[in-house]
């Protein structure tokens, strides 16, 4: 729905003396996705180096990081839950990668069984 | 813009961050947060090309061969640095503390700098090699992949220079600090394409 | 590079010449007539730095018309070719340049801005909206499709056109059997103007989302606006995958990569792949905004509301999600195997289930009404019929064993004839003549009209009813000619004649256009047809401002509830007065940024990279100037308010 909340057009404003949604003084949430971001590469990349798993438990735990890191990204830096009227955002990225993911694994699908047919 | 009310003069509502202060405003990150969805899209089309091609190297050097550790891990690590002052800056925007918010800005500029001229580099060293664009179609996926990530992170830092020109000019407002937010969010979100090229293209080299 | 390129750089041959001096004068004829009556000034200001979404909305619906004349064309040199057999009216070369233009244009340079157009002109009027979410965005989104149109169409005269078919399968358009500047126009052309089409998804999605009018849920919206909000979807998450297949294919041509090429490792199935993950959703995108406008036709000219609301937007929303899990079945002959094939043979299938709802609505929106069988409701009850046709020749196709006796025969091309033409081209023209008097003030005329619908709907079926036998029979499509003796040459001739009767068809309509200026009805209600959604509620043609007041909605049917309903009195309350209105300013900007990327890309076409780099800085340029302006819009003042509205005798 529309927010009927009224419109300032020019570029004259200035912070409202009080913004209420941002009290913090210490940007916790940022220094903790740092820390999570990094640990979360460095574990794939030890696992990458260390060579401990099979190839495809590798593969498939360092895809599972990425996703993991993804998060990070999207909750602690990029606002996602911040709302301002409906997650349509939420909504459209849901379904971006669901998009995404059915071209990527569709077109592995595909193309890997067809080379498997003809080859 | 909207154009859908009568208000004339009206104030700015304050109990919102001030990027979504104006409908304008809250208009314009959503229309970017759906262009990052279609941009997400565009990507996964070119992931799903490389991982299709990623074993056709043609008698030309393998990813395994290629890929330097050090080299890639210090192009994740300057991504990752400048995702987290990016978050900063937009931090102390909230906070309505310019000085610092230009002073995490340029750091993040800088970072995207030395990260794209790594991966100049790391391109360069690659064509010396003789593993150019046309040696073989793993090579050709690679570099449009990676490169076409290089080109939005260039074009990010001149987006960055460009408002952090309109920062100083114009201090922290409803309007630049949409633009400000709306460049982040392209920022962050570019670090997270990063990181599944670190993974799916570099670590996955590493180990296949 | 120069002096090589320009050796070829003018198309040669005898028909060739006759269209460039045809072209030579119409230009000269244009800017005869502009200067002549002084209209430059009048083009700039009004026209083309317009961020009006109605302006918007009529530039794009004339393009789409220019771009169905040049469509038409390539169609009749076909049948021409083919209507005997050993004809030599076109040469093998030049038949497949034909019948690639003849593919690109309808689908991408003809369907899709006719029903943007319609989008724009109609859609924000439906939710009570002054504009669009993004304006100056909406003007972007024009010029680059018009440039990138305009970019397609140059390769006719210069360059040579493109050959390698509308869906320039590799390797067949890659640089090693297609080589000179033909298929780079296309690749260049279809990328500028989709930058356009992304754009348009993005804006129309947040326009619908976020600018309704007070009261109207997301359930309240007339089924054309939800038409457009799953197309909007679906142009946000299919064009950037013919982006990137079109820079790949762009890089394997100018800069030698491997992607779909035949050695070095390249996989050219990889381009029908990705080609048809875009073109099956694009298949809806071209189709949804066409049942939109049935419903909106249907239900108008019933006189009834919508059987079926919530399933009608149910069976979109399954559509959407369907249409991205259902590419293969264009290459089931590619042989990916049973398991590809069976599933995306049965998920195809699926489509069928939604589809068919949307049928039975419209059927029993029907039942019981008091039908006025205007030329819009002729279009509308033409469609149901030829789409199901359409339709379910595409539940055979879908059958892959079944399909590798149908693939590339003429039973294919008449079973998407059917769809495009039946589903799409039916339901925009039911959208021209019932917006009409919305975009200019008076209607077209119902006789000519009815000569319109029944030369076109009879030459249509004459056409390509017979397609149906012949691929069955074995003819294959885009064979440029066949031998006496096999049975197919009556057939063939029929089709010939009814593709003529289809331009005899257009000619009423453009004989319609031209009387109606002059002598059509005019609507001075503003409500033409006893509409029902909110843009029958203002001015014929609407003014700059859409609605003085903002309308505040009850629910369905805003303005025939405001009319007949029984919330009629909550719709009487007293207007309060006028207050000034916030609106874009009108800016050059976008047609001068889409110039530019026109030169670049036309450089990069042959390979002049101080050209295309030039450009493409100029672009960076404009958008740079953007970010710097922050004077951008302007209050409309309640005087001229009031005196627009006086002069409508609205006050």
């Amino acid at each position: 729905m529309t927010t009927h909340s009224d419109v300032n057009p020019s570029h004259g404003a200035t912070l409202p003396s009080d913004p209420k949604a941002h009290h913090e003084t210490f940007p916790w949430k940022h220094i903790l996705g740092f820390v999570l971001s990094l640990v979360l590469t460095f574990a794939a990349l030890g696992l990458v180096l260390s060579a401990a798993l099979p190839l495809t438990a590798v593969i498939v735990s360092i895809v599972v990081l990425a996703v993991l890191q993804l998060l990070v990204q999207l909750l602690l830096f990029m606002h996602l839950t911040e709302r301002h009227g409906p997650a349509t955002h939420v909504l459209t990225l849901v379904f971006g990668f669901f998009v995404a993911f059915t071209i990527v694994a569709g077109s592995a699908w595909i193309m890997f069984t067809f080379h498997a047919t003809v080859a | 813009m909207a154009y859908q009310l009568d208000a004339h003069h009206a104030p700015v509502d304050s109990s919102v961050p001030l990027e979504y202060a104006t409908e304008d405003g809250s208009l314009k990150i959503l229309g970017f947060w759906i262009f990052l969805a279609a941009d997400v899209v565009l990507f996964s089309c070119l992931f799903a090309t490389y991982i299709v091609l990623q074993h056709n190297t043609y008698g030309g050097p393998t990813a395994q061969q290629l890929f330097d550790v050090p080299g890639f891990v210090t192009e994740t690590l300057l991504l990752l640095t400048s995702s987290f002052t990016c978050g900063l800056a937009i931090f102390e925007m909230h906070r309505n503390r310019l000085q610092p918010m230009i002073g995490w800005w340029i750091v993040t500029i800088l970072l995207g700098m030395g990260f794209v001229g790594m991966e100049i580099s790391e391109f360069a060293k690659y064509v010396g090699e003789g593993a150019n664009i046309t040696r073989s179609a793993f090579l050709s996926a690679f570099f449009i992949l990676v490169g076409t990530h290089g080109t939005h992170v260039t074009i990010g830092i001149f987006w960055m220079l460009g408002l952090l020109v309109q920062l100083l000019r114009y201090g922290i407002t409803a309007i630049t600090a949409r633009k400000a937010f709306v460049a982040s969010l392209y920022w962050h979100f570019l670090d997270a394409v990063w990181i599944f090229i670190f993974t799916v293209v570099y670590l996955t080299g590493k180990v296949s | 590079m120069l002096p090589h390129y320009f050796n070829h750089l003018f198309v040669t041959g005898t028909d060739i010449y006759i269209a460039d001096v045809l072209i030579i004068l119409t230009s000269l004829g244009i800017v005869g007539v502009l200067t002549y009556f002084k209209k430059w000034k009048w083009l700039w200001r009004e026209w083309l730095t317009t961020v009006d979404h109605k302006k918007i909305g009529i530039m794009y619906i004339i393009a789409a018309t220019a771009m169905f004349f040049r469509g038409g064309m390539d169609g009749l040199m076909m049948r021409t070719q083919l209507a005997v057999p050993n004809n030599h009216f076109l040469g093998a070369e030049h038949y497949d340049q034909v019948f690639t233009t003849h593919g690109t244009i309808m689908i991408l340079f003809m369907a899709m801005p006719y029903l943007i157009g319609l989008i724009n002109v109609a859609m924000p009027l439906q939710i009570g909206a002054r504009d669009v979410a993004f304006p100056y965005l909406n003007a972007i989104s024009f010029w680059t499709f018009f440039f990138g149109a305009m970019l397609f169409n140059l390769s006719f005269v210069i360059g040579g056109s493109p050959d390698a078919g509308w869906t320039s399968y590799a390797p067949l358009a890659g640089p090693t059997f297609d080589p000179g500047p033909g298929e780079n126009y296309y690749l260049f052309g279809l990328n500028l103007a989709g930058i356009g089409t992304l754009a348009s998804g993005i804006n129309f999605l947040v326009t619908i989302i976020k600018m309704r009018a007070p009261g109207m849920k997301l359930m309240d919206m007339p089924m054309f606006t939800w038409s457009t909000l799953i197309t909007s979807i679906l142009i946000i998450f299919a064009f950037p995958v013919l982006t990137v297949a079109l820079s790949l294919l762009t890089f394997d041509r100018l800069f030698g990569s491997h992607i779909f090429s035949m050695t070095h490792g390249g996989m050219p199935m990889m381009w029908v792949n990705l080609f048809w993950i875009w073109g099956h959703p694009e298949v809806y995108i071209v189709i949804l905004p066409a049942f939109g406008i049935l419903s909106e036709v249907i239900s108008t000219f019933s006189g009834k509301k919508l059987f079926g609301y919530s399933a009608m937007v149910g069976s979109m929303v399954a559509i959407a999600f369907l249409s991205f899990t259902v590419w293969v079945h264009h290459f089931f002959t590619m042989g990916a195997g049973p398991a590809v094939n069976s599933f995306f043979g049965v998920s195809t299938m699926l489509i069928a289930i939604p589809t068919g709802v949307k049928v039975f609505n419209w059927i029993f929106t029907m039942y019981r009404g008091k039908i006025r069988f205007t030329t819009a409701m002729l279009w509308a009850l033409a469609f149901i019929p030829t789409f199901v046709v359409g339709g379910m020749t595409g539940v055979m196709l879908a059958v892959a064993p079944a399909d590798y006796q149908y693939h590339n025969s003429y039973f294919l091309i008449a079973h998407f004839h059917y769809t495009l033409i039946g589903g799409t081209v039916f339901g925009v023209f039911a959208g021209l003549y019932y917006w009409w008097p919305k975009m200019f003030g008076f209607k077209l005329n119902e006789r000519l009209g009815r000569w319109n619908f029944w030369t076109f709907i009879i030459s249509f079926n004459v056409t390509f009813l017979p397609m149906f036998l012949l691929g069955l029979m074995g003819m294959t499509r885009r064979m440029y000619t066949y031998p006496p003796g096999l049975g197919w040459s009556h057939l063939n001739m029929i089709e010939t004649v009814g593709a003529f009767g289809q331009a005899i068809g257009m000619m009423f309509l453009a004989v319609n256009i031209v009387w109606s200026i002059k002598y059509g009805e005019r609507d001075v209600t503003g409500d033409a047809w006893d509409g029902r959604a909110l843009e029958w509620s203002t001015t014929s043609p609407a003014p700059e401002y859409n609605f003085a007041h903002v309308p505040v909605v009850y629910g369905r049917d805003a303005f025939w509830d405001m009319k007949y309903g029984k919330n009629r009195e909550k719709y009487q309350v007293k207007a309060k007065p006028y207050r000034p209105i916030h609106m874009p300013n009108n800016s050059g900007r976008p047609f001068l940024m889409s110039l530019a990327f026109f030169i670049s890309f036309w450089g990069f076409v042959f390979k002049w990279y101080l050209v295309g780099g030039l450009g493409l800085a100029a672009v960076f340029v404009f958008m740079y100037l953007r970010s710097f302006e922050y004077d951008t819009d302007h209050y409309i003042s309640v005087e001229e308010i009031e005196h627009t509205e006086a002069a409508a005798g609205r006050l």
